[in-house]
């Protein structure tokens, strides 16, 4: 068989097909989406000759299996996992090839969460408002991998040179994210955004591409009621009645009502996707930000390092 | 709002709405900086996906949006069977019989002031403050599509099957959201609509 296309042979927990989401829609309440740690999706592509926003695969904790019906050139990056082709280890983070037929496996992640398989040509599937991504939160682009399923392949471009693998950084064992006091810090007490800046979370099992959900000390309210909807962005720390924040990730909804208490650092999501539930998550504000809020804002005058409360 | 977003809050839904489209005026003659999302809300307006939101936040102040619409174009007019679950409670709410319900649901001109919750579900606003209707102290685990619901001052319509807390009045067979059109969305912010009572051709009541 020579045609460009890989079938499922095992979708894992949750396997999906990710680019770089579908900016542009939020108007219409349709998520941004795409690769949850593009980093990773953008390194396994460059590996394998791609554009950098081709769709790859995402993974979720336990990997998949795969069979290229055609030879194909394949990169998994992100979360460190076994690689296998016909029971044969292949390398993790860099290009192989992968004959036509052969039983690609993509184990579990070892660290991290998320691992990126990247094919020679990425993957073709028809794109929905100009983006193959899988949208959990809207049920918008192809379902979720499972066992059966066939996915087109383009055509691939040749490998040009060597790509250089920057090692994975890999998962902190604390999870630190800058965050952005606000829009609505005042909605909360003192108490609560010092609680916010200084105690530890624990990354909770909850968690899914819609949002980072944490156990940890309740956010106390200043002020009691609804707030009218208003827009949400990436990486928006929104707080539920339940007081616990939750750090909106790609597949976010694009309004809501909870107050926003901070908001996390682009940046620094890629890593939050790949904490693990039980991780240690602290917010600290990031430089600019005054972290007494009675202060004086002077947003570019450089701060003063030292002296943490 | 983080790095890359404005959030403006301005007096009222009446004042977001012209804030609005006095952006996508500016916008449409490439008067506004890039932006990647323009997403109004009750109150507010987004913007996200902006180079120096400083910049553009320190110019906000010298504007004065006209008052007005987004848009001024065609009525979309919605075909809605009156015969939700909950046009009764409203109705009472409304002190009025059922059927006086869905005359005043129906007699009114709408306008979507802003999406959200899923795509394609847009907040309607049109009703008099007088119609206000709570959610549902117990939301529904599975809303049908095609819903037409009531919470606080705004009508939905629900796009596809989700768990929901609006109080349900009526039924449509209208497509809210198909991404093979274009535009995907019939609601989007701006439009205006009206509901139309549909002809019952149900053999049954």
């Amino acid at each position: 068989m020579n045609d460009r296309a890989v079938a499922v042979v095992r979708g894992g927990a949750l396997t999906t097909v990710q680019d770089l989401g579908r900016p542009g829609h939020a108007h219409l309440g349709v998520p941004r989406s795409g690769a949850l740690d593009p980093a990773a999706a953008r390194l396994v592509n460059r590996l394998v000759g791609n554009a950098e926003d081709a769709a790859v695969l995402e993974t979720t904790v336990d990997g998949c299996a795969l069979r290229p019906r055609s030879a194909v050139t394949v990169a998994v990056g992100g979360a460190p996992c076994p690689v296998r082709a016909d029971g044969r280890p292949l390398p993790w983070g860099t290009a192989v090839r992968v004959p036509a037929g052969a039983l690609l496996e993509v184990g579990p992640a070892v660290r991290g969460l998320r691992s990126y398989v990247a094919f020679g040509g990425g993957i073709t599937v028809e794109p929905v408002l100009g983006s193959r991504s899988t949208d959990l939160l809207s049920g918008l682009g192809p379902a979720p991998l499972a066992e059966g399923a066939v996915l087109p392949l383009g055509a691939a471009a040749a490998v040009r040179g060597s790509v250089d693998a920057p090692p994975w950084p890999g998962p902190p064992d604390e999870l630190v994210l800058r965050v952005r006091l606000g829009p609505r810090d005042d909605w909360f007490t003192a108490d609560a955004l010092r609680t916010l800046t200084t105690r530890a979370y624990l990354v909770s099992s909850a968690s899914n591409r819609i949002g980072l959900r944490l156990d940890g000390p309740a956010l106390e309210r200043a002020r009691p009621g609804e707030l009218p909807s208003e827009g949400m962005v990436l990486g928006t720390v929104q707080v539920p009645p339940d007081g616990r924040p939750v750090v909106f990730l790609a597949d976010h909804p694009t309004t809501g009502g909870y107050p926003v208490v901070a908001v996390v650092r682009e940046a620094d999501l890629g890593a939050a996707a790949q904490a693990v539930p039980g991780t240690r998550v602290r917010f600290v504000t990031a430089p600019q930000e005054p972290r007494d809020r009675r202060g004086p804002r002077s947003p570019g005058a450089p701060s003063s390092s030292g002296g943490m409360p | 709002m983080g790095e890359h977003a404005l959030l403006v809050e301005l007096a009222d839904a009446a004042a977001a709405e012209a804030f609005h489209a006095e952006l996508l005026r500016r916008r449409a003659s490439g008067a506004l900086p890039g932006v990647r999302e323009i997403v109004p809300a009750a109150r507010t307006v987004l913007l996200d996906g902006l180079a120096e939101p400083a910049r553009l936040a320190a110019e906000l102040p010298g504007w004065e949006p006209r008052p007005g619409h987004a848009r001024v174009g065609t009525v979309v007019e919605v075909p809605v069977r009156y015969d939700g679950p909950d046009l009764a409670e409203v109705a009472a709410r409304w002190e009025v019989s059922p059927e006086e319900a869905a005359r005043i649901h129906s007699s009114a001109e709408f306008r979507v002031a802003f999406c959200g919750f899923a795509p394609g579900f847009g907040y309607l606003t049109g009703l008099g403050a007088r119609y206000e209707v709570p959610r549902r102290a117990t939301p529904r685990t599975a809303v049908p599509a095609g819903s037409v619901a009531l919470a606080g001052p705004y009508t939905g319509v629900y796009p596809r099957s989700s768990p929901g807390g609006w109080q349900l009045i009526g039924t449509t067979d209208a497509v809210l959201w198909d991404t093979g059109r274009e535009p995907a969305a019939l609601l989007s912010p701006g439009t205006r609509v009206r509901f139309v009572p549909a002809s019952r051709t149900g053999a049954d009541r």
